[in-house]
């Protein structure tokens, strides 16, 4: 038994005891990140952390409370399951509680590489040097980050598990004279994080977004990076899939119905970083969202799919309730697992962007996207920018650097049947922005969409 | 051991591990929120963490480390791992890193605090967000939802030049919405704020919110908004009530004038800035009645302290005087790479972060008109209130906004209710084109202010009143 699971134990007696005929789930977490940030070329931010926390709920006498603490040794334990207990006492009711998650198998999954999970602060700096040396004398900023989750759950119920999981990620651009170029990767091990290869590929683009010319707000035809596609991911994976919102009238979610177009198949992967159960305890799996263009499956904590008639899907967030369940690894099938896209020269990413910038006749290719809002979750409306880079397509070529747009866009109307033009040959795997040990990654392709609502330049 | 004496091992140890300068804070924090939604408590979470966090100067490059234990061994071994990380930044480094100089600062500082947030019963707490709610949905929200948090802070700080500082911070505040769903859309209506109304207070600042009394406005309003006609697009004066401009200062001045932002630190993440060192003190922000400060000392606002996390004791500058740009948001370090003397907004969310440049209060002092007179003296034009959503670009120029309601202004008085009103522009000419601005201040509190990699979520204050724009686009849609 690890100490992990001797403290969920620990913590699940100290309850039942504390008050006969609980219900109580308890997940203990030990968290190892370390993140690597540089800007101007050189290291300037530069943090760790090993922090073990206890989340403790219970659930008494139709009562729900959560809470959770750091301090664990017998007395900070012992404290915070007194803490908790006395809330529940007093909780008001709680008409929703679904019950506990019941015992069940955990999903076999590959343990994480430890030289990763281990990863000394000399390493993420070799790899932020060879970044910057990439990048060619370009002024370079971004991060590198590893991070490993160790985990025990227990509960009332009889139900145990552990998990072990970690992956790595960088987050980079290039600068010169006001233009930036990005690129960004997220794989399960350091070995595979290229910091040269990625630095070389921002620099390019940097240097090919010298004196963009402002092009009038309009609809234009797209090709959106997979840095780009990312935000489309994360906010269908919020919003649109997540079962909370659905249950209460504010996506455009209905399972069965074909909502995308049949070139979309998108699947929510946490196994492939280990992460195999949620904070509920229900086990997770490869989940297909979207098969084809039709809305094939919703996210579920318990609470919502108890509300909902449904089986959970092992979507449960620690302390983001209020938001609901939300895919966190979700990403847009390429339409060839076997490309390995090769580097090209200029601002397009790799291979598989440019075999679809090929077929564009007049167009705009888009590297990111930034600082994306909700208008309405219901129609999946947002406003955002381009960031990092964006150029003129003209047939099949990119003629010329554009300024930064601001868009309006509905992004289910964007990936509507007969909407996507092409999906990229190879997806790329992406660190999501948050810092914890359990943080998103998205795998995108490239898109072409036939629409995009830019409604406002540079200028105005 | 005591906090101050874990603190100072840890600073201890990582000068023993080599490094020139070393800080440390421990803390102890408390948070309590609930949810409840449609008469019903969805959620009571207590949290409470402590720990240490160490942040250490070996040669040019910078460490930090955190982590919860605090007894002599952790404690050191805190300070010796900021120290290791540390020296592994300087292989890629270049120049030598320093702090501006300052007087090692003692003493004490708290909040005030009339009711303790933690000293209310939950089964109060609940009845209070059960009836708020239960009210909105009654008078037509087909979703209620209503929310408060509660913050606890003890820290103390210790630095290798001597500072030693506690600090107790009390923060609560709460919020109701009504949301009606319509065919194919959503409309919202938020009291007092969108995300809530908050401040370094007790819970008697929850109850002064009286969310009870404004619960049927809520949901009735939400309702109207569904059969209400789309909010005009083209160029308008715009007249903002203060909720929303409180965001607009949070986001085209407040972040524009963080220090880190415009030396580039941020560039790969939240952005730069427009705004250029050597313009400091001639460039034109906006109108002369523009005039914004950077005040920490607001008895009751969100972004309020007696020291921030530095060691710099709290103290008012002028950030825009008469609409030109004379300060900014900063640190020791970033003040000293900038050649400035002034550092006194750095803070972290929580021991486990690294300390960086964020803002306090960042408000408009008042102006010479009341809001009944800005809306009176404006012959055609839109009133907005209540943000829904905003966007800026990474330089804070480009901004797009959307409120939960807008109201016609025509011939001085308020009239058609629109709804999915939006509106954008550029920093300075919008700030050039304020002509009107009220003396009815408010200190809006914030939060959820994200920044910096790791993540963090910063409490901003922003004192605002209603005010009135020239020549606006309104009217953004897809």
């Amino acid at each position: 038994m690890t100490d992990l699971e001797a403290l969920a134990g620990q913590a699940v007696d100290l309850a039942g005891t504390a008050l006969a005929g609980v219900e109580v789930a308890v997940q203990a977490d030990r968290h190892r990140v370390g993140l690597t940030r540089f800007a101007n070329s050189v290291i300037h931010q530069n943090v760790a952390e090993d922090v073990t926390t206890v989340h403790v709920q219970l659930h008494h006498d139709g009562r729900t409370a959560a809470g959770s603490a750091t301090v664990l040794d017998d007395d900070g334990l012992r404290a915070l399951v007194d803490r908790i207990v006395d809330a529940v006492r007093i909780a008001p009711p709680d008409v929703g509680w679904p019950g506990l998650a019941p015992p069940a198998g955990m999903p076999e999954v590959d343990a994480p590489d430890p030289a990763t999970a281990d990863a000394a602060p000399q390493a993420r700096a070799e790899i932020v040097r060879s970044f910057v040396d990439g990048a060619g004398g370009l002024e370079a900023a971004g991060f590198c980050r590893t991070s490993h989750w160790e985990g025990a759950f227990a509960n009332s119920a009889g139900h145990a598990a552990t998990v072990d999981g970690g992956e790595c990620g960088l987050s980079g651009i290039a600068r010169i004279d006001g233009a930036d170029g990005v690129a960004r990767h997220a794989p399960l091990r350091l070995a595979e994080l290229d910091g040269a290869a990625l630095g070389a590929r921002a620099a390019a683009k940097a240097r090919a977004w010298a004196d963009p010319i402002e092009l009038p707000p309009d609809r234009y035809e797209v090709v959106l990076e997979p840095t780009a596609v990312a935000d489309l991911v994360e906010a269908l994976a919020g919003v649109g899939f997540n079962g909370k919102f659905v249950n209460e009238g504010r996506s455009f979610a209905r399972p069965g119905e074909d909502q995308l177009d049949p070139s979309i198949t998108m699947v929510d992967d946490p196994l492939a970083l280990g992460h195999r159960y949620d904070a509920d305890g229900t086990p997770r799996r490869r989940l297909t969202l979207v098969d084809r263009g039709t809305t094939a499956a919703l996210t579920y904590d318990r609470r919502a799919a108890a509300e909902a008639g449904v089986e959970a899907t092992g979507h449960a967030a620690m302390g983001r309730f209020a938001w609901g369940p939300t895919a966190r690894h979700l990403g847009i099938e390429a339409t060839d697992a076997a490309v390995s896209p090769d580097e090209v020269d200029g601002p397009i990413a790799d291979s598989s962007v440019a075999a679809i910038v090929a077929d564009v006749e007049r167009g705009v290719l888009v590297s990111d996207l930034w600082y994306t809002r909700l208008l309405d979750p219901r129609t999946l409306v947002l406003t955002g920018l381009t960031r990092n880079g964006v150029w003129l397509i003209e047939d099949g070529a990119v003629t010329s650097p554009l300024r930064n747009f601001r868009f309006t866009q509905s992004y289910v109307q964007a990936l509507m049947p007969g909407s996507v033009l092409a999906v990229g040959g190879a997806a790329t795997p992406l660190p999501g922005d948050t810092y914890t040990a359990t943080s998103p990654r998205w795998s995108c392709p490239a898109l072409r969409l036939a629409s995009w609502n830019f409604t406002g330049g540079a200028s105005g | 051991m005591s906090e101050f004496e874990a603190a100072e091992r840890a600073v201890q140890a990582a000068l023993d591990a080599g490094a020139t300068y070393a800080d440390a804070r421990v803390m102890h924090r408390r948070h309590e929120s609930m949810t409840a939604r449609n008469g019903d408590v969805e959620r009571v979470h207590q949290e409470a963490d402590s720990g240490i966090g160490v942040r250490a100067l070996v040669g040019s490059g910078w460490g930090f480390f955190a982590a919860p234990g605090l007894d002599d061994r952790a404690a050191r071994s805190a300070g010796t791992r900021a120290a290791e990380i540390a020296a592994a930044s300087a292989l890629v480094s270049r120049g030598a890193s320093a702090l501006i100089p300052a007087d090692p600062a003692s003493g004490s500082w708290a909040s005030a605090c009339t009711l303790d947030p933690f000293s209310v019963s939950l089964a109060d707490k609940g009845d209070l967000l059960v009836r708020a709610t239960n009210t909105v949905r009654e008078h037509g929200a087909d979703l209620a939802t209503g929310q408060y948090q509660a913050w606890e802070t003890r820290k103390w700080f210790v630095s290798s030049e001597g500072h030693r500082i506690d600090q107790h911070v009390r923060e609560a505040g709460a919020g109701i919405d009504g949301t009606a769903i319509g065919d194919g859309e959503t409309q919202i209506r938020s009291y007092p704020a969108a995300r809530g109304q908050y401040a370094t207070r007790g819970w008697e600042f929850v109850d002064e919110l009286d969310l009870e009394a404004h619960a049927a406005r809520v949901g009735a309003e939400c309702r109207e908004l569904l059969s209400a006609p789309t909010c005009p697009a083209g160029e308008t004066t715009l007249i903002l009530g203060s909720e929303q401009l409180a965001l607009q200062i949070h986001e085209s001045v407040g972040h524009a004038i963080e220090l880190d932002r415009i030396l580039g630190w941020e560039a790969a993440y939240a952005g730069t800035s427009w705004l250029d060192l050597d313009q400091l003190g001639s460039l034109r922000y906006g109108s002369e009645l523009m005039n914004i400060t950077i005040d920490p000392t607001i008895p009751g606002a969100l972004g309020s302290f007696g020291f921030d996390d530095e060691g710099t004791p709290a103290a008012p500058r002028d950030a825009v005087r008469q609409g030109t740009w004379v300060g900014v948001l900063a640190g020791r370090d970033s003040a000293a790479v900038a050649g400035l003397d002034y550092g006194g907004s750095v803070r972290a969310d929580g021991w486990a972060r690294l300390p960086m440049v964020r803002m306090t209060n960042v408000g408009l002092e008042p102006g010479p008109h009341t809001f009944d007179e800005i809306v009176a003296a404006t012959d055609d034009g839109i009133y907005m209130e209540t943000n829904r959503s905003w966007s800026i670009d990474d330089r804070r120029l480009n901004f797009q906004f959307g409120t939960e309601v807008a109201y016609e202004v025509k011939h001085g008085e308020l009239g058609r209710l629109f709804k999915n009103p939006t509106y954008t522009g550029i920093g300075p000419q919008f700030w050039g084109s304020m002509d009107m601005l009220s003396s009815e201040i408010v200190a809006w509190g914030t939060p959820n202010c994200g920044k910096g990699q790791p993540g963090q979520v910063g409490h901003t204050g922003h004192p605002a009143a209603p005010a009135r724009f020239r020549n606006v686009r309104v009217g953004v849609r897809a």
